[in-house]
């Protein structure tokens, strides 16, 4: 378990070395308007909406499925939301708002789980169907427009502050909730059961069926949540690029986290590292002016070079002393 | 018996086919010649990633009805590999003209290629294309970018009081407005060598990215007196983000802009940027009349630009009331 960890830790360390090295005043916290104001801070409160739908996207990798429409699904969160609120401020508009995208949230949770659990199809291509045509559905809600709210209430999801961003605290909560749930019971055991072999499972009297539906609700209202998020960090629904590649990430700090595409075994600390290395690298890129034109290599570079220190082959074969020994 | 009955089936099956094969034949001669009346035009959007671009969108279909044009719209949701494959199913469709706002400025030959062998011409819109074929498209109908950029540096080169640092939030990568919009504002600074860019980093055009990149800018950069982003949404995040820090966007940090959609303007009207230069959606008119005149083979200049001007924060005041988008 240790060992599974160190290597991402390794990864992070790095990224906020390489930070210090360009900007030394990256580091440096100060109170502003009543809350922590620095470089930090950013990185908190911006992957907060990775972290959320990566330990969603977590439960749904350990039954051995994948949930690529959790981008759609955010978008579709913040549309019905800011569609609802529209011109007005109140607090209980808002919280309606919010309320209905949720549930609106579980029933398209409860879709993909009638398709994979239900119909069997394979996770893969029926999340598919949801993340082409989840946009499609913003969209709609939207009618193509760019929807501006001036709504306090909303505003805190995602860019209040309690001293932290409350988006990272929504996160946090999320995340502790999770752990104990499915740590402290025997949830989290059944859930790999399922990972490991549904049939199995099945035949030792796991719900097998429930299980899978369960984890893709929940992805979906982790989705949404982060929908809320991404569009109250900006106070505005844009249906096109609101959570737009967010499953990418999210799946990658999944892995980084060590956490294995096949299923079973999982680990939520695992993937709050794995989120906060991406949202790091994505901050890294800004703060040290890395030119727009090679942003993108320069990324690649970084999430190639963790995955190639986390596999133990690679590491092998760099260390020839290794190599002697085993020999 | 069994024989015959078989090639008597099949003589009728060919007769059929046949018969389907000049029917379908005489249809398509029929619209050929009365094309003068429909023009189906097939136009593949970059998606609806600003205000600006759904003011864009808007244009081009209420004045495609207003025309009597049969208007194919399919958006490509910012992906160059979209719109490929929507101008391919518009030639398909056999179409008889296609006009699209190129993702990117490369890449664009062999799909244009294939247009080109079906005879269906090909008018930009909005961006240009970097090809040494000119015989590709037909027109190029739309804003002069780099001008765009030289209009704000005229605005940031006249109002610079000192040495100042001023930070880009440059649109997507690649994307034609945002190489020209950078080239034409550093084409007018190079004259101030006070005024130094001292961080430029893509937002994408849209909110979020304007808001992240400031953010960090924010960190990184120990003195800022200037935001120049490429488009209003990026200046719109870019406010949020500076208000976050404790300064006052429009004072503390001046913001330049372009586009001046209806959000830019209501922030230009309440101080809070500085200069936004106009970048005008409303081509769809234009577009219509270009359309036509291109098929029925007529010649159009090869390139048509958009009339637009620039507003301080006293003419947004005054135009924001009609503001359309």
């Amino acid at each position: 378990m240790k060992n599974r960890l160190l290597w991402p830790i390794v990864a992070l360390v790095a990224l906020l070395l390489l930070n210090l090295i360009f900007t030394p005043s990256f580091f440096a916290l100060r109170i502003q308007d009543g809350h922590l104001y620095g470089g930090l801070v950013d990185v908190l409160k911006n992957g907060a909406p990775t972290l959320l739908i990566a330990i969603g996207m977590t439960l749904v990798i350990a039954t051995r499925g994948i949930d690529l429409s959790v981008g759609a699904v955010a978008a579709i969160a913040a549309a019905v939301t800011c569609v609802h609120i529209g011109t007005s401020p109140d607090f209980g508009t808002a919280l309606a708002g919010m309320a209905i995208a949720l549930v609106l949230c579980a029933v398209l949770g409860l879709w993909n789980g009638f398709l994979v659990a239900g119909l069997g199809i394979q996770p893969i291509i029926a999340t598919l169907v949801l993340m082409t045509a989840g946009r499609g559905i913003a969209m709609l809600v939207t009618e193509g427009q760019i929807i501006t709210v001036n709504n306090n209430a909303y505003r805190q999801v995602g860019a209040g502050f309690v001293v932290l961003p409350v988006s990272i605290l929504i996160s946090l909560a999320v995340l502790g909730l999770v752990a104990f749930t499915t740590r402290k019971t025997a949830l989290g055991m059944l859930i790999e059961s399922v990972g490991v072999n549904p049939e199995a499972s099945r035949l030792a009297g796991v719900k097998s069926k429930t299980i899978i539906w369960t984890v893709y609700v929940f992805a979906a209202v982790c989705a949404g949540i982060a929908g809320l998020m991404i569009s109250s960090n900006v106070s505005a629904a844009d249906a096109n690029s609101n959570g737009l590649w967010i499953e990418m990430d999210a799946i990658l700090a999944v892995v980084i986290g060590g956490t294995s595409l096949a299923g079973g075994r999982y680990s939520l600390a695992g993937t709050l590292l794995g989120s906060l290395i991406i949202q790091t690298l994505t901050t890294t890129v800004y703060t040290i002016g890395v030119a727009a034109e090679v942003t993108l290599v320069f990324k690649a570079v970084v999430v190639i070079t963790v995955c190639l220190i986390q596999s133990p082959k690679a590491r092998a074969a760099l260390s020839f002393r290794k190599v002697a020994v085993a020999s | 018996m069994l024989k015959k009955i078989t090639t008597a089936a099949s003589v009728i099956a060919l007769c059929a086919l046949a018969a389907c094969g000049s029917g379908s034949g005489g249809a398509g001669n029929g619209t050929g010649s009365s094309g003068g009346d429909a023009i189906t035009m097939g136009f593949a959007q970059v998606g609806a990633e600003s205000g600006w671009r759904t003011a864009n969108t808007k244009s081009i279909q209420e004045e495609a009805k207003a025309a009597g044009i049969d208007l194919k719209f399919s958006d490509a949701q910012q992906k160059q590999e979209n719109q490929i494959k929507a101008i391919r199913s518009y030639i398909q469709q056999k179409v008889k003209v296609i006009a699209f706002s190129p993702v990117v400025e490369t890449g664009w030959d062999t799909v244009l290629l294939e247009a080109k062998r079906a005879n269906i011409p090909v008018i930009l819109t909005d961006r240009a294309i970097d090809s040494d074929d000119t015989s590709l498209y037909k027109t190029f109908l739309g804003s002069d970018f780099v001008e765009e950029g030289r209009k704000a540096g005229d605005w940031m080169v006249a109002n610079a009081t000192g040495p100042t640092n001023v930070v880009e939030l440059q649109g997507t990568t690649g994307a034609a407005p945002a190489i020209d919009r950078k080239k034409g504002f550093e084409e007018k600074i190079a004259s101030k060598p006070d005024i130094k860019i001292v961080a430029s980093q893509t937002g994408d055009f849209t909110r979020s990215g304007g808001k992240q990149v400031m953010e960090a800018f924010l960190k990184s950069q120990p003195k800022i007196d200037v935001v120049y982003a490429h488009n209003d949404d990026m200046g719109l995040g870019a406010i949020e983000a500076i208000k976050a820090a404790g300064k006052v966007p429009g004072k503390d940090i001046k913001i330049i802009t372009v586009d001046a959609v209806k959000d830019g303007m209501t922030a230009l009207a309440n101080g809070e940027i500085n200069y936004i230069v106009e970048c005008n959606p409303l081509l769809g008119k234009q577009l219509m009349e270009l359309a036509k005149k291109v098929v029925k083979g007529e010649n159009v200049p090869a390139r048509v630009v958009t009339e637009e001007g620039a507003f301080n924060q006293e003419q947004a005041k005054a135009a924001l009331p009609n503001r359309q988008y």
